[in-house]
């Protein structure tokens, strides 16, 4: 028995965690201060920095959407989803397919990659892994994956592993400051941030994520008031898959569609996952910013290497540095 | 309102209740008291539908509870606040019980709030902050303030004083003395035998996973056996 012995509450912990924050976020933003310096340094041009950074951070936006499905998933369930990328491609493919069947605007098919993609999440859910076979980590990893093998040569199967392109109609360029930016980045950009910020309201005001936030919180105190714990668990994993369903809407016109695609974005999106705290959802857009920008500026320091290589320096750093992440583990 | 027909319950294919008897009335409080590991939490978590009984039957309001998940008891009023709490500690105290009244409608849920507030003042005072933060005397009201905004029927108490200060057990006795009053059924857990005791209509000593003794909270006080083993006198 874990007995407390009753004292008044440390009411200062409250801020002084708050506190803490703050002071991650300064330190964070001066490393990328310097960082952004030394890119200046070597590239010796303002204008490209200005344009690597204006890239990253509006790629970002669209790995932090990605990621916010992830560490939801996480964060309420304790499942690392690797089926995730998988899911982004197949929402991909279903955009394609809307936009070559109907002639709908990319942007539109939204409309129904977000809801086929929250009933794959609750079928892949109920499924596999809310029975008993999903009961293990060691089973859920096994089941992610594999499923993520499936729905890759599912899709390789049906539409070949040539890519597929989605253009944007009226595609413009738009100047930022000296930078050119394509209209499709800039609008995914603000449209995966605008979402990131409403799941984030939906989890902070609405009753439902309440539940949610009360499962991850506490599963045997959520079943003890009365919440379907599994009836939560199976509406994460939807909402977590439809966010891979609308970051698809959003990112077809920007990608080659090919059956793998998923790959490269389970890898960028499990390091923005760990970078911004395992189920920390805030930390998860802020982490997808920064990864976007980490991206970016190691193609100025490296000069046309693999912009791979700085996110996984960045990972094996915060592993070893701060394996809890920026921001701390949970919302 | 509750009836244990020789309850057999344990973990895996180990058994730790034998065959326990058990009755909680409408509107009484009832004590169960025993030693460390005697079984208590155990019967608990099996009434409240954690841990199917191996064997026997639990009667809640007139319905056998076999296979009705915790989250479905709540539904049917009996209400269980655990010995660890369960508190959401990431979520604020409104949070907290507001997630208590899952089950309730949004009227209900108002005036309960104000009524567990009224209760619990302090509350009140610190609703905007965040569970995790709070010390264990402060956890425990949350715990059962919480339990009561889902409108229960009957309410399972685990050891509520535990860790406590002197002062505040008494505190939190006469709050489940005053709920009690209100119509709910208690079926209290203590180890602290005397104080449950003495505020219990009724009781109950269990040992190694049996009901050894049972009488009216009085009564048991008084038993030269009770005196003995559990009061230290
Ligand atoms: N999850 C578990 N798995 C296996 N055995 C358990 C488990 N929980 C409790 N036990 C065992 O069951 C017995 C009864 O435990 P229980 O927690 O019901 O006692 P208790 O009367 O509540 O004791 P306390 O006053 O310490 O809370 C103990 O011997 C304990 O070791
Ligand atoms: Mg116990």
């Amino acid at each position: 028995m874990t007995a407390t012995i009753d004292t008044d509450a440390p009411e200062t912990r409250a801020p002084s965690a708050t506190l803490a924050v703050l002071k991650r976020a300064g330190v964070v933003g001066a490393l990328v201060a310097v960082a952004i310096a030394v890119a200046l340094v070597q590239s010796g041009s303002g204008i490209v920095v200005w344009q690597s950074v204006v890239t990253g951070l509006l790629t970002g936006g669209l790995y932090g959407l990605i990621a916010m499905g992830l560490t939801l998933i996480f964060g309420v369930l304790d499942i690392v989803n690797f089926a995730h990328g998988a899911l982004l491609a197949v929402a991909m493919f279903i955009s394609f397919g809307v936009v070559q069947a109907t002639g709908l605007h990319p942007y539109l098919t939204m409309l129904v990659t977000v809801p086929a993609l929250f009933l794959v999440g609750v079928l892949v859910h109920r499924g596999l892994l809310s029975g008993s076979g999903g009961a293990t980590l060691e089973n859920q990893l096994l089941i992610t994956l594999g499923l993520s093998l499936l729905l890759e040569n599912g899709l390789l199967l049906f539409f070949g592993a040539e890519p597929k392109n989605v253009g944007l109609p009226g595609e413009t360029h738009l100047d930022v400051f000296g930078a050119v930016v394509a209209g499709s980045r800039l609008y995914a950009f603000a449209g995966a941030v605008a979402l990131g910020l409403a799941l984030y309201w939906m989890l902070q005001h609405t009753g439902l994520g309440t539940a949610i936030r009360a499962v991850a919180s506490n599963g045997p105190g959520a079943e003890l008031v009365g919440i379907n714990v599994r009836r939560i668990h199976t509406l994460t994993f939807a909402i977590g898959a439809a966010c891979a369903g609308a970051a698809a809407a959003l990112a077809v016109p920007l990608l080659s569609v090919t059956p793998t695609l998923g790959e490269q974005f389970n890898i960028t999106a499990f390091v923005v996952v760990v970078l911004g705290g395992m189920g920390n959802v805030v930390g998860a857009l802020v982490g997808g910013l920064l990864i976007g920008l980490v991206e970016q500026l190691t193609t100025i320091y490296l000069d046309g290497q693999s912009s791979l290589l700085g996110v996984f320096v960045v990972f094996v750093l915060v592993l070893f540095l701060r394996p809890q992440g920026l921001f701390g583990r949970r919302t | 309102m509750l009836t244990l027909e020789k309850l057999s319950a344990g973990y895996g294919r180990m058994r730790i209740l034998h065959e326990v008897d058990l009755h909680v009335g409408a509107g009484e409080l009832v004590a169960l008291v025993g030693a460390n590991g005697a079984g208590k939490t155990t019967t608990l978590r099996s009434i409240c539908g954690q841990l199917p009984p191996q064997a026997g039957r639990i009667v809640f309001d007139g319905g056998d509870t076999a296979g009705r998940r915790p989250d479905v008891l709540v539904r049917d009023g009996l209400v269980h606040v655990p010995e660890d709490r369960a508190l959401f500690g990431t979520l604020t105290v409104e949070e907290n019980l507001r997630m208590g009244a899952w089950t309730a409608s949004a009227e209900d849920t108002t005036t309960r709030l104000e009524q567990v507030y009224d209760l619990f003042p302090i509350l009140a005072e610190r609703r905007g902050q965040v569970a995790q933060t709070f010390s264990g005397g402060q956890q425990q009201m949350l715990a059962i303030g919480r339990a009561l905004m889902a409108g229960p029927r009957m309410l399972l108490l685990d050891e509520p004083s535990t860790g406590l200060a002197p002062k505040l057990t008494w505190t939190m006795l006469d709050a489940v003395r005053e709920i009690r009053d209100t119509g709910v059924s208690v079926l209290l857990v203590e180890q602290n035998a005397k104080q449950a005791l003495a505020i219990a209509d009724r009781a109950y000593v269990m040992e190694s996973g049996s009901i050894v003794l049972s009488g009216g909270g009085g009564e048991l006080a008084d038993d030269e056996r009770v005196r003995k083993a559990y009061l230290g006198l």
